[in-house]
């Protein structure tokens, strides 16, 4: 059995690792909230530039229309951002989004390469082979809309130039607490389902009747070269507020493991360190009996 | 006639209520929005939002963006948008200074950074220059405290 001292010196560390962990879990359900909020802010954008996009897209011809509304009719070259984390200690979270994402484009006849945000995703992606693009990493806890618009930049313009045919976007979507499902999105071009067919517009039940027509002022193309990119990228944006979220489930998830069993660790060592301690005593007792009988015999 | 107004950037629903009139920098000029209007899609250029309601009168900055007209509802799709009285003047004419000194620094033109630059310095002169005529009209109201509060909307 080991001695007291050394069973002690792993209680401590067992107790000091649960602290650390019970530290983390609590900074990780704060940021899942502020992450959630921050999904919810970009709603209103997102809503209505959507309905925009439609509108315009609605209009006949709309494969004239723009470029990157257009779909190529050969696709070469397929770009995918993958957004993960820049830390680990998140359970399961970069490997499962990672993992998702080249089984699905594994049987591409495109060559696909990766634009990463999150270092944890390209350190992955760079181990496995992959062709990374571009790696975005250190995003600050809290990201703002210009911290992800150089992501859409990139991505809109290689899309322009030809470099990429098709665009597709991996992320994490934040279910719950204890659900975060990897998922895929198609970026460019743009899809729309048309059969929607918007101009009811919503937001003004008055104006009912058909329509009236637009006036498009500079012209439509100069607004959809407006809309598009930004579109595109407040959807990476609210991915990466969406992945964000998830990661700090998913490391609340796992810290949480990680405290309940260094909790119990430290209750069977402590145990053990007790039954050490009166094995000890027990020892002591016996050799000074021990002793005193023999004293005593030898008076 | 009134008419709703949401300015919404990216990130945020910066204002959000019924107004008399909207004038907003449209690229090809500026345009006073009332109710009714007829639906209409435009850019808008970097420049001031101004909004009346109820006599009183609120200005924004904006860095560019679109704009949305229907007949009941007006709809900015700001890419940055900034009450004005929210604005701090010291901080933002700092930010004006920083950004003219990496302009006169040198970096090369037709680079990412001087762009960046001259897109800072622009943003940072816009937003002094709408504190400072929102300060002004403040000023002129207190000297000439008659004018005010009449509850008159139409100017």
């Amino acid at each position: 059995m080991a001695n007291a001292r050394e069973v002690k010196i792993r209680i401590r560390s067992v107790k000091n690792i649960a602290q650390v962990t019970r530290a983390l879990q609590a900074v990780s359900a704060s940021r899942v909230r502020k992450a959630m909020e921050a999904v919810e802010g970009t709603r209103p954008y997102a809503t209505k530039a959507w309905q925009v996009l439609t509108h315009i897209a609605g209009q006949p011809g709309r494969n004239s229309l723009h470029p990157l509304l257009t779909e190529r009719a050969q696709v070469n070259n397929v770009l995918v951002v993958l957004v993960s984390g820049d830390r680990g200690l998140a359970g399961p979270y970069n490997t499962n989004v990672m993992r998702f994402a080249r089984e699905h484009f594994r049987n591409f006849e495109a060559t696909v390469s990766y634009v990463a945000v999150g270092r944890k995703g390209a350190e992955l992606l760079f181990r496995r082979g992959e062709k990374v693009m571009a790696q975005f990493t250190d995003m600050p806890p809290e990201p703002s809309f210009s911290d992800v618009s150089p992501v859409g930049r990139i991505v809109v313009d290689d899309f322009l130039e030809g470099k990429a045919d098709e665009v597709y976007l991996v992320y994490t979507d934040f279910v719950n607490m204890i659900s975060q499902v990897p998922t895929l999105k198609k970026l460019l071009p743009l899809e729309f389902d048309t059969s929607e067919g918007l101009v009811q517009s919503g937001f003004s039940p008055a104006s009912s009747g058909p329509a009236a027509a637009y006036t498009y002022e500079p012209g439509q193309v100069e607004i959809l070269d407006q809309i598009v990119p930004r579109f595109t990228a407040l959807q990476i944006y609210q991915a990466l507020l969406e992945s964000f979220a998830s990661e700090h489930a998913a490391r609340m998830v796992a810290m949480k493991n990680a405290t309940d069993n260094a909790t119990d660790l430290a209750g069977a060592l402590t145990l053990e360190y007790n039954k050490v301690r009166q094995q000890t005593v027990t020892n002591e007792m016996l050799d000074i009996a021990g002793g005193a009988e023999a004293l005593a015999q030898a008076a | 006639m009134t008419i709703r107004c949401e300015i919404v950037s990216q990130d945020r629903t910066v204002f959000e209520r019924d107004v008399d009139i909207v004038v907003i920098p449209g690229t090809d000029g500026e345009m006073g929005i009332l109710g009714n209007h007829s639906p209409l899609l435009s850019t808008i250029r970097l420049g001031v939002i101004k909004v009346r309601y109820e006599g009183v009168e609120e200005l924004f900055t904006i860095t560019g963006g679109l704009v949305e007209v229907q007949p009941h509802i007006v709809t900015i799709l700001a890419d940055a948008a900034e009450n004005v009285e929210e604005i701090d003047l010291s901080r933002a004419e700092e930010a004006r200074q920083r950004a003219a000194q990496r302009l006169e620094e040198g970096i090369p033109a037709d680079t990412d950074a001087y762009l960046a630059a001259e897109a800072a310095l622009r943003r940072s002169s816009l937003r002094l220059d709408a504190a400072r005529r929102l300060g002004r009209t403040r000023a002129r109201r207190t000297e000439y405290p008659a004018s005010q509060g009449t509850g008159d909307t139409g100017t």
